[in-house]
């Protein structure tokens, strides 16, 4: 694809101005890296470091019925969520597998903020739509990714950052929750949110404003060692948190179960999207599950590279890499029900030769409080 | 700005030569290594291994990605930089000198002539964006 064609979020000439390696990233004229992977990496551990998410999408649901159709298009349990809480989930098919992974926002009770994957946004929407459509939700589905830049300050320095140019209360936001609140004199949502493992926001402003906010940002932090970073660091940051990436851990053919993600899935809140093929998929049994791995021997599992067990093939790697701050080359996989136990030895295929790996317990990465 | 050695020669793949007698010593450019990020891990062929002009001779991985190093001379391999293994970073660090890949022994010594000079191969990572 000619750089032309692609798309370019409202901090673009940023990047480029300031010498960032540049990739195509779905469609994405999108900064991989500044400074260096590992150094963007660490110091999102360690101080703070900048990301310019707006390629992100993001989906409004308003109207009387914006509670029943969120939950009804959605896993996790909408109803539990408060004024100002958000919470991570997932978009299903009817079969059961994954349209997206989203975040979903309670701005009031007739009005959800969702943020989806810059992939899929369209897709989102036309999900979301088509089933407002055909249930006849009394509510509004609009796609708002033109209204939004995101920026998203993270790591343990994030919270000090950004507290000298908001007058909100940062430290009154916990893990989950967002706040309306100016940064740098700019109309903005403020969400303790992250796809880094560390603490961090997710600031949404709008899009004229980014390059405005971006600076204030790296001014503010430049004390705590602030570094604008690349969507390379950002991957190595959410693999060791084990967060999933949409195309790798999840997609069309899997389902949140055999996806370890459970969690988000609310059986008991009433009917959902999936939810019949995911009870199936419950009462027969998983076939395979993705898990946690270190290699062992000499060698890195990289995206989309087979794994066998006792030489047969056994699965495949979903998103593998060194981990800067584990020193370890990890990775997930999927692997047969029976081979997913901790401890649990297999191979990664790597240019043909299999080199030796075992299942782990994840996260590979946890902050300490 | 980086200059490439006057007496190395160099290939559209990044590798680059220093051609002795009869005997090369192979490395990836400083251009490669850039491109590459930090490097974490080296694929080295092993002593007595044969290469071939243009064949792959082993692999860098970076943190993001994998990639081949193709052979920019055709010989037997004589000597593997040992280093590299436990050091791979060095090819960050010192690309066109102490992290030199593998020394070969040319079969066809005159495969070098149709390989770049500094100046062009300057040119073309120049022209490469």
């Amino acid at each position: 694809m000619a750089d032309s064609e692609l798309k370019r979020t409202p901090l673009h000439a940023v990047h480029r101005a300031s010498g960032a390696k540049m990739v195509d990233f779905g469609g994405w004229d999108m900064p991989v890296q500044y400074s260096g992977l590992v150094d963007e990496h660490h110091t999102v551990r360690r101080a703070v470091g900048l990301f310019d998410v707006s390629h992100m999408g993001e989906i409004e649901i308003s109207g009387p019925d914006a509670q029943k159709l969120t939950e009804y298009v959605t896993t996790n349990n909408v109803a539990k969520l408060k004024h100002g809480q958000a919470h991570y989930s997932g978009l299903l098919y009817e079969h059961g597998g994954f349209v997206d992974d989203i975040l979903v926002h309670k701005v009031a009770d007739d009005f959800y903020f969702i943020c989806v994957n810059a992939s899929n946004q369209e897709k989102d929407y036309e999900h979301i739509e088509a089933i407002r459509l055909a249930k006849g939700f009394d509510a509004t589905v609009e796609f708002a990714s033109d209204k939004y830049a995101q920026i998203a300050v993270q790591g343990p320095r994030a919270l000090e950052t950004l507290q000298k140019i908001t007058p909100a209360e940062l430290a009154q936001i916990k893990y989950y929750w967002f706040e309306e609140g100016p940064v740098a004199g700019i109309p903005a949502r403020i969400a303790r949110t992250g796809y880094t493992g560390e603490d961090g926001f997710e600031v949404y402003v709008e899009p004229t404003q980014a390059a405005h906010v971006w600076k204030a940002l790296l001014e503010a932090g430049a004390e705590f060692g602030i570094k604008p970073c690349g969507l390379g660091a950002r991957n190595t940051l959410r693999l060791e948190a084990k967060m999933a990436l949409y195309g790798h851990e999840i997609h069309a053919s899997l389902n949140p179960l055999e996806a370890d993600l459970a969690w988000i899935v609310k059986f008991d809140k009433g009917d959902f999207v999936g939810r019949d093929a995911l009870l199936k998929v419950r009462d027969s049994g998983l076939k395979r599950k993705l898990v946690g791995y270190e290699m062992t021997g000499r060698g890195i599992g990289r995206d989309g590279y087979e794994v066998s067990s006792g030489g047969a093939p056994a699965g495949w790697v979903t998103s593998g890499s060194p981990g800067p701050t584990v020193g370890k080359n990890i990775g997930l996989c999927y692997l047969p029900i029976a081979k997913t136990e901790i401890g649990q030895e297999f191979q990664v295929t790597v240019r043909d030769q299999p080199v030796d790996a075992v299942v782990v317990s994840t996260p590979f990465y946890k902050r300490s409080k | 700005m980086t200059t490439y050695p006057e007496h190395f020669v160099y290939t559209k793949e990044h590798e680059w030569v220093n051609a002795a007698g009869d005997l090369a010593t192979i490395g990836i450019t400083f251009h490669a290594q850039h491109e590459l990020g930090d490097i974490v891990y080296v694929d080295l062929p092993k002593i007595g291994a044969h290469v071939e002009q243009g064949k792959t001779l082993g692999s860098v991985e970076s943190v993001k990605a994998v990639s081949d190093i193709y052979s920019p001379i055709s010989g037997e391999v004589t000597e593997i930089n040992e280093t590299l293994a436990s050091a791979p970073e060095k090819l960050n660090e010192d690309p066109h000198g102490a992290a030199w890949l593998v020394k070969v022994k040319m079969s066809a010594p005159d495969e070098i002539k149709k390989l770049l000079s500094a100046e062009d191969y300057q040119n073309y990572v120049g022209a490469e964006s």
